[in-house]
């Protein structure tokens, strides 16, 4: 069925009696060509171009829960490709350009708002930084803006400009950045590649790969085993678990990150703000919440919940930065589980298991890369070969030295 | 999350800081580069209890060896050590 405002009043005028699921929900086949494990953004957004730009349809996705029960519905939905090294930039303005069009492509209300995304800065070196990174993204073709400090002023009333510590000296805007709905998000490829006869499998949890003489040849799991010539891994915070089914040790660790709902207002913030001198974005959901995060809890975790030391921090910063916020009482807070690399960059590439791709890594910046993400990975899947995309996230990088580490922090993955 | 200190009691987790896993003890300077990598990138991430260092730093500043569940956040033992 397809949408469209026509359907829309067609419904409406029917009262609303004849819409259909968006999607299927079909018992296992014995065997499929192609296994996505998990359901989250990256799995289904993978199944969905591999039916529609590789035209592999004998598809399934395993989710051990529902379909967005993990990160893909927990983030704090800022998309940007604000990067500064040569092996992200280029990856994460791809994912920008699918965001433009992905509502078109996928028939789905995602919500992509391109409200902008502003980097403060706070000190002149801060802002010697951002010129720097400004520079490299536009001359790899992204957008962005310095701006001084009157015209954030101009652009963000109530911030706390002339804080005595950290007064505001002006950011770095990427405009094309903004939000996404992240439910939609998963929603839409769900729906999607269901339609091109791709079976998403909720309720399936994966318990064992097997691999037979160094090749993959299908996967066990809580309804049985299910075979496949390729298995593709995008299970993010899990990964290290999954993994290590194939008897693979990455460099990954999983880290809970926190994220922070408060009350509905009238419209305060009509862009992306994050504060250069602690860690805090926020942003103004279209229900008039003020949506908000900082910094992983920084120990190793599964919990999907975090404590109160980061509530606290996190706390003291948006008070720092909108002393309005001092009003506001929070509604609602929870936590994902991350899987931060040990260079805070992703990894998309084969395995040294034949049949078996890996795609992971993603730290707390996995969501602006979705469609790249499966774009890339499905690309990688299909014809066995990285794409010049993810070129760059190769397994392999830790081991041969060719990391990409955009904050410069080592192999310590609680500080990426 | 709390953290009982052999020295100050049980605190709260926000007077410690943490830098991961326990790490294997480091290969010799002149082991092959394999064994480096194994000790500076890959780690076991257990679902479950997972040995870990946290420094006091806000209490007495002894480096602790944790043991904690990384599925409920349980601290089950500390134990000072040298990291
Ligand atoms: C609080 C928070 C805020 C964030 N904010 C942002 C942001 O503003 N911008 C941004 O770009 N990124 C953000 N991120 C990061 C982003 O959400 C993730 O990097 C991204 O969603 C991960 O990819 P995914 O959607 O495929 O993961 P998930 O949705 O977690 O998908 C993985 C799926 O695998 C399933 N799974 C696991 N094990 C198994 C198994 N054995 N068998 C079957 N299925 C399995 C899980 O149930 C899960 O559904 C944030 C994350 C969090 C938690
Ligand atoms: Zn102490």
């Amino acid at each position: 069925m397809r949408y469209s405002a026509l359907a829309l009043l067609r419904h409406a005028l029917t009262g609303n009696r004849s819409w259909t699921p968006a999607w299927r929900d079909p018992a296992p086949k014995p065997a499929y060509d192609t296994i996505i494990v998990g359901g989250g953004g990256h799995g289904l957004a993978t199944a969905h171009y591999l039916a529609k730009l590789h035209g592999i349809t004998d598809v399934a996705v395993l989710e051990k829960g529902y379909l967005g029960s993990g990160n893909v519905g927990r983030n704090t939905t800022i998309i940007r490709s604000n990067y500064l090294l040569p092996g992200n930039t280029p990856f994460y303005e791809h994912s920008m350009k699918l965001w433009e069009g992905l509502e078109q492509d996928i028939n789905y209300n995602a919500m992509v708002s391109q409200r902008g995304v502003l980097n403060l800065c706070h000190s002149d070196s801060q802002r010697d930084a951002y010129a720097r990174r400004g520079n490299a993204m536009r001359l790899a073709g992204v957008d962005a803006e310095l701006l001084d400090a009157a015209q954030v002023r101009a652009m963000v009333p109530g911030l706390n400009m002339d804080s005595v510590r950290f007064p505001v000296k002006g950011g770095l805007l990427q405009r094309r950045g903004g939000t996404v709905r992240h439910d939609a998000v998963a929603w839409g490829y769900a729906r999607a590649a269901d339609s091109r006869g791709v079976d998403l499998l909720q309720n399936t949890e994966v318990t064992g790969i097997r691999v037979q003489s160094g090749r993959v040849v299908g996967v066990e799991t809580t309804r049985g085993f299910i075979g496949a010539k390729r298995v593709g891994l995008a299970v993010a915070g899990n990964t290290s678990r999954v993994a290590a089914m194939a008897g693979l040790r990455l460099p990954i660790e999983s880290h809970v990150l926190q994220a922070f709902v408060s009350e509905a207002v009238k419209p305060m913030i009509d862009t992306v703000v994050t504060y250069g001198a602690g860690h805090l974005y926020v942003s103004q959901s279209d229900k008039g919440g003020l949506v908000f995060g900082g910094d992983i809890d920084g120990y190793n975790s599964y919990a999907q919940r975090g404590n109160l030391p980061v509530v606290h921090d996190v706390m003291e910063c948006a008070v720092q930065l909108f002393p309005a916020m001092s009003r506001l009482r929070y509604l609602r807070q929870w936590g994902g589980i991350m899987d931060m690399s040990m260079d805070g960059s992703p990894i998309i590439d084969r395995t040294p298991i034949e049949g078996l791709f890996l795609n992971c890594g993603w730290c707390y910046g996995g969501f602006k890369a979705t469609p790249a993400s499966g774009w890339c990975f499905a690309h990688t899947i299909a014809t066995g070969q990285p794409h010049a995309l993810n070129a760059a996230f190769r397994l392999d990088r830790f081991a041969t030295g060719a990391v990409i580490d955009e904050k410069g922090a080592g192999a310590q993955a609680n500080l990426h | 999350m709390r953290i009982p200190c052999p020295l100050c009691g049980e605190r709260d987790a926000a007077e410690f800081s943490t830098i991961g896993s326990a790490p294997p003890p480091r290969p010799a300077a002149d082991a092959p580069t394999e064994a480096w990598h194994e000790y500076l990138h890959l780690r076991e991430n257990p679902a479950g209890m997972h040995a870990e260092l946290w420094q006091h730093i806000h209490g007495c500043r002894q480096w602790l060896r944790v043991m904690r569940d990384t599925r409920t956040h349980a601290v089950a033992s500390a134990e000072a050590c040298r990291p």
